[in-house]
């Protein structure tokens, strides 16, 4: 947690569904699309030239300080130190056999049977069909029941074991980490335990029983620092000290964030995202060649908090099941190395980063699920 | 291999202060990549360019601000930031204990083992009583300039503290309308009600591999080592039909190897 900055976010766009595809149950089909029900609301702060100008980030090779564009990037799997085998957006896509792709539930099991340590991070589902009824159907039978409904599947180059859960008639995804994520006592080398004494014991359970309450105070949860921060801020603002106006104003997600709420309302409500070449298409910059630069900056700051979203790593993978459109250039580096891939697959990888988390393509989808 | 404690504090509440380390209880499986120049394979740098001039901006003369509604950017100086950073504490504290339900899924983000710091019988005495309360502790602590809110609770003998996220970073259910629509048919939740039994099973996260990640890694490797990489096909797709007789067929399905299965 303690990886970045606490106010160096720059946001993600979280009111676009960035996954739409199924949910199978027994032989049942549910169509659902996938939105964030965690947002930021740390007071996110931008880079700014000493001037005032928003920053972005730019690669630039090692040897020569020359300023790449994105299809001039590729990604690569160390395998040992300085050798690396490109990383091919397709194969990777491919790895995935469609099936992998259903967000398939194998299980059920009871909600409080689940350790809180694997929980990660919650999804809202909406409807995406037609029909609600399938949809309101599993929601009402796992919220009567006490049931959440396991499954793992592929999104975006990373596997997610998910448990389904319904509260108040809606359907949540929450993202469980692996086992094989989680340390044990015995990995992290904490000491045998030892018995402690009834006395010990006793004068703990009294400490604690002076505390007992019934209920979290909501209040306990505030974020006191984003609100000072706020403070200054706003004080600044009516000084107009350190004020500059900018003319580009990029949809930096703040806005959206305020939005997200009222955009699950109307998905919930039965009303579908825009067809294919709206906004949530632009911004994904598929098969666009070359919106290098500003997607290149995107993929920087997805890095940033890189202890906390390992995720997005792995993410950028993937995704190129839309762009199988865009010219696969077979190149003539066959030869740099052995371990090297001819296919240069960079534009898209640069533009992906984000999409770990964020928006994303409606084209994958419905290729999917065709 | 043992954990690196990342922290040292101290559980405090009324009389009890209890000295613990800190060890991230998440270990970092995913397949890293490196950003590479496509032409010579080699790593890239980054650098934070001027978004009007293009021009490469040196770390030192980086400027965070604040983009209002307006467009405009609050500026903000290194003692405006200071001014905003909690302080420096060593004290985990412990305002409240509550039954674990009270602490719902949607607000845990990340979390830690705690192990015993030179007082390790006070330590597993909190963690007994924990357990034998069955209650999770509502904890604030600041650690490294970031203010936390946490769950403590007994993990089997340890003790774990599980960060919680604020208040506004979680968009409740009870906020949000459920989907509507005609009335479900009551043999419809009962045929579901019955495939949701007969796919119970006790939860064992064992069970569940990031197979996905395993063969990324496969594909690496072989590439490495100058194989052939075969692919898997994708499998078609069936259409439905009425929704009544999917979950008949679904649990027909089911009653063919129920054998093998727990009973709920």
């Amino acid at each position: 947690m303690p990886d970045n900055d606490a106010f160096d976010a720059e946001q993600e766009p979280v009111t676009r569904s960035f996954w739409s595809g199924t949910i199978t149950f027994g032989l049942v089909s549910i169509p659902v699309a996938l939105y964030a029900a965690n947002r930021s609301n740390r007071v996110s702060l931008r880079m700014v030239s000493p001037q005032g100008t928003p920053l972005n980030r730019r690669y630039f090779t090692t040897r020569d300080d020359r300023e790449l564009d994105a299809d001039e990037i590729v990604r690569g799997y160390e395998i040992e130190k300085d050798r690396f085998v490109i990383a091919d957006d397709d194969e990777l896509e491919r790895l995935a056999p469609e099936r992998t792709r259903d967000i398939d539930l194998r299980q059920f099991v009871k909600v409080d049977e689940i350790d809180p340590m694997y929980f990660e991070r919650a999804y809202y589902l909406t409807p995406a069909g037609q029909s609600t009824k399938a949809y309101r159907l599993l929601a009402q039978v796992m919220e009567e029941t006490g049931r959440a409904g396991i499954a793992t599947f592929v999104m975006r180059a990373r596997e997610y074991l998910v448990a389904i859960m319904a509260e108040n008639g809606i359907l949540r995804a929450e993202t469980l980490r692996f086992a094989d994520e989680l340390r044990t006592p015995e990995t992290v080398g904490l000491p045998e335990p030892a018995e402690p004494s009834a006395a010990a014991v006793r004068t703990m359970d009294r400490e604690i029983g002076k505390r007992l309450d019934d209920a979290l105070d909501p209040r306990e949860l505030e974020d006191d620092s984003a609100e000072r921060l706020l403070k200054v801020v706003r004080a600044k603002e009516r000084s107009g000290e350190g004020v500059v106006h900018v003319e580009e104003r990029e949809s930096d997600g703040e806005s959206d964030i305020i939005d997200l709420m009222e955009i699950l309302k109307r998905r919930l409500q039965g009303e579908q995202e825009e067809a294919a070449g709206t906004a949530a298409d632009s911004s994904d910059e598929d098969d666009a060649p070359r919106p290098a630069r500003k997607t290149a900056a995107k993929q920087a700051t997805a890095r940033k908090p890189a202890a906390k979203k390992t995720g997005a790593t792995t993410a950028t993978a993937k995704k190129t099941a839309s762009t199988s459109a865009t010219a696969k250039k077979t190149a003539s580096k066959r030869t740099a190395s052995k371990t090297v891939t001819s296919k240069k697959t960079a534009s898209k990888t640069a533009s992906k980063k984000p999409t770990a988390k964020k928006p994303a393509s409606k084209r994958t989808a419905s290729k999917r699920a065709a | 291999m043992a954990a690196r404690a990342i922290w040292k504090a101290s559980i405090c509440f009324g009389a009890v202060d209890v000295p613990v380390k800190l060890y991230s209880a998440v270990q970092d499986r995913a397949v890293h990549f490196r950003l590479l120049d496509a032409k010579r394979h080699e790593p890239v740098k980054q650098h934070m360019v001027d978004s009007d001039t293009g021009t490469v901006v040196a770390p030192a003369d980086i400027r965070r601000a604040y983009p209002t509604a307006e467009g405009d950017m609050v500026i903000l100086g290194e003692e405006d930031l200071a001014g905003v950073v909690p302080e420096p504490s060593r004290e985990i504290q412990v305002t409240r204990f509550v039954p674990p339900e009270e602490i719902t899924h949607q607000w845990y983000d990340r979390p830690y083992f705690l192990g015993p710091d030179a007082q390790d019988e006070a330590y597993f005495a909190l963690a007994a009583a924990l357990r034998k309360r069955n209650v999770e502790g509502v904890a604030r602590w600041t650690m490294r300039s970031k203010q936390y809110v946490g769950a403590l609770r007994a993990e089997g003998d340890y003790l774990m503290l599980i960060t919680l996220r604020h208040a506004g970073e979680v968009v409740p259910a009870s906020a949000l309308p459920a989907p509507t629509g005609r009335a479900l048919d009551d043999r419809e939740i009962a045929m579901a009600k019955q495939l949701v039994k007969a796919m119970e099973d006790p939860f064992d996260i064992t069970q569940y591999h990031d197979e996905y990640r395993e063969r990324v890694v496969e594909l690496m490797e072989a590439r490495a080592a100058g194989k052939v990489v075969k692919f898997p096909r994708a499998a078609i797709r069936k259409t439905d039909v009425s929704l009544a007789d999917v979950l008949e067929q679904s649990l027909a399905a089911t009653g063919e190897t129920g054998k093998e299965r727990k009973r709920a």
